[in-house]
């Protein structure tokens, strides 16, 4: 790349500094992490599988918001809460399933009942909160949209505060899931692979919805050129309502696969950080790109397992492993600065942007 | 009964009057041409018709019904199907979807079929070339690609909004050469032109539009011959 040195600005400057720096401090905690011989790769392959289960997780909540952006170039930022408000229903059922025994039984069929509620929920809430927040201000200014989202979020959340309270609930512990399976020099949880495959199925699920039925490629079309595709006879409108449903649905799926993970549990605000790193997600990938979503949630997935041993304590900062989250939100800044239209995405347009 | 009737429709973008009062009427198995300068309004009298932009005044009749109440997408269901300006294609899509997509309202997999096959018997590039994204095709292949899809409706009543845009002196007449041939299959065309005098020859009758409003109505014999047409339109001094 040519550097204009008279167009050089103080800005360009502190970018590059900026990028050479992190750049390095990632490689020299890699490095010292590494010399250092503390973990072992038995440790890594551990600490891999828990970062692919929790990137599945990321993978299709950020799923939800690429779709919408697709479609309608707008972050629908009360997914988070749609994702929230699937896991917090299901785990009522859950508690029911398990008083009763049904689920010591039928495990795999109980899981099944909770992925469909938590799917059910968070759908019919996704299609609802397109309907109300953004139907109305299609047209509008691109940062109204953005402020009934904030509006829709807080909503979802006190709804449920309100009517639940506060407090945690916890998922009843699922028999099947309980224990390691052996793979070989070392162990890995069964809840992680089970959610790992489960995601996946999903993900390959909506990958031919997408790409080889009618409503899929009407959805690619819309997302191309609204008025050609109403030319094809294609109702935006519904289009725009499966867009929301499928996210919503994905991302009830997720708000299982989350509460089978995490022993804590659910409660009102569980959906603000796990979405805004899927969102983050969905930008490493590209947004609006699908394999995109599905990539970007795996990678900040195994980064955000990895993060804490492999650079943070070669960088000699303690307590790395509670720097967790900080690294999904350095990771966005990091996108943001080196490469804003993700890895798979187009270059923004100014039709886009 | 006409096939589409236009009687006295006004059309506005926001304060622009585009349309100032359009009649017009298109009869069963007619190739109907519009002709007008850059900005005259043919582009908008079209999109009053498929139902892209309502009239603020005036009715849109096809078959003696009242489209005011229908959506776009509800009057392509009604049998009618456009070719809009500039082609409109689906870049990203591949031509085999693309087409796919033109038959987006039809259940009748024997019937799709069929018209398939006459789109890719009537644009041979088209068939050879399926599985290619549809954004990469030659500017003539992305025309064939926009007329097959509209096809592909199986329309009743094809708009055609400058199909000799941006092509080669051979493709535009083999594109004039398809729409007559379309038209002689039963497909009723309203057919929008900066190519008057291409238009005029395919065509049964034509309307000659300046400035929102209606000038110039005539078979089209008639109008090749007008003085005020040859002048404005057909180059002729
Ligand atoms: N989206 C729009 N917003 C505002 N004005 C518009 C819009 N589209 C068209 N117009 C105006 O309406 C008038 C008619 O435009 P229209 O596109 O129908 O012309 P046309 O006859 O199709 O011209 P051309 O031969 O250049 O395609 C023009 O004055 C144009 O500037
Ligand atoms: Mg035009």
């Amino acid at each position: 790349m040519k550097i204009n040195l008279e167009r050089l600005s103080w800005v360009d400057v502190f970018l590059w500094v900026f990028r050479v720096v992190a750049i390095a401090l990632i490689i020299i905690g890699i490095v010292n992490t590494l010399s250092s011989g503390k973990y072992t790769s038995e440790q890594w392959g551990t600490l891999i599988f828990a970062g692919l289960a929790q990137g599945s997780i990321y993978a299709l909540i950020a799923l939800g918001y690429t779709l919408v952006y697709g479609i309608l170039l707008m972050i629908n930022f009360a997914h988070g809460d749609i994702y929230m408000a699937g896991a917090f229903t299901a785990v009522f059922l859950a508690d029911k399933l398990a008083t009763t025994g049904f689920l010591a039984v039928h495990p795999w069929l109980s899981l099944l009942l909770l992925m469909l509620l938590a799917s059910t929920i968070s759908m019919l809430l996704a299609v609802l909160v397109e309907r109300i927040a953004y139907r109305p201000l299609r047209g509008a200014p691109r940062l109204v949209p953005l402020i009934t989202a904030i509006g829709a979020s807080f909503a979802i959340e006190y709804t449920f505060r309100g009517l639940y309270g506060p407090g945690f609930h916890s998922y009843p512990d699922v028999p099947p899931l309980m224990g390691d399976v052996n793979m070989g020099t070392f162990a890995v949880p069964r809840v992680q692979l089970v959610v790992f495959f489960a995601a996946l199925v999903l993900m390959v699920a909506l990958y031919y919805f997408v790409e080889r039925t009618k409503m899929g490629k009407a959805m690619r079309a819309v997302a191309e050129d609204k008025e050609v595709a109403m030319l094809m006879g294609i109702d935006i409108d519904s289009v725009i309502v499966i867009t929301f449903a499928l996210g919503g649905a994905l991302a009830g799926a997720a708000g299982i696969f989350n509460g089978l993970f995490r022993p804590q549990g659910v409660y009102f605000f569980m959906g603000f950080v796990p979405g805004i790193k899927a969102f983050t997600a969905a930008v490493l990938g590209g947004i609006g790109n699908i394999p995109g979503a599905m990539f970007g949630g795996l990678l900040l997935g195994i980064i955000e397992a990895l993060g804490p041993n492999l650079f943070l304590e070669g960088l000699g900062i303690p307590a790395a492993n509670q720097l967790k989250d900080a690294i999904a939100f350095t990771v966005l800044v990091l996108i943001l600065i080196f490469r804003p239209q993700g890895i798979f995405g187009e270059r923004l347009s100014e039709k886009k942007a | 009964m006409p096939m589409l009737e236009l009687n006295n429709v006004h059309a506005y973008y926001g304060h622009i009057h585009a349309l100032q009062g359009i009649s017009l009427t298109v009869d069963q198995g007619e190739i109907v041409t519009l002709i007008g300068a850059n900005g005259a309004g043919k582009t908008t009298t079209l999109r009053t018709i498929t139902g892209l932009l309502k009239p603020r005044h005036g009715s849109v009749i096809l078959e003696g019904e009242d489209l005011a109440p229908y959506k776009a997408h509800q009057i392509v269901a009604r049998g009618v199907s456009m070719v809009p300006e500039g082609r409109g294609i689906f870049a990203k899509l591949t031509v085999a979807e693309n087409l796919d997509m033109g038959a987006y309202l039809r259940n009748d997999k024997s019937g799709i079929q069929e018209s398939l096959e006459r789109v890719y018997r009537l644009f041979p590039r088209l068939k050879e070339r399926h599985n290619q994204v549809a954004g990469t095709l030659s500017g003539g292949e992305q025309q064939m690609l926009a007329m097959g899809r509209a096809l592909m409706a199986h329309p009743r009543l094809l708009l055609l909004d400058e199909p000799s845009m941006g092509l080669a002196p051979v493709l535009v007449e083999a594109i004039f050469d398809t729409i007559q041939e379309i038209n002689q299959q039963g497909t009723t065309v309203l057919l929008v032109e900066q190519n008057a005098l291409m238009a005029l020859s395919i065509a049964h009758r034509g309307y000659v539009l300046q400035t929102g409003q209606i000038v110039l109505s005539d078979v089209a014999a008639n109008l090749k011959e007008n003085e005020m047409v040859q002048k404005a339109y057909l180059g002729m001094e």
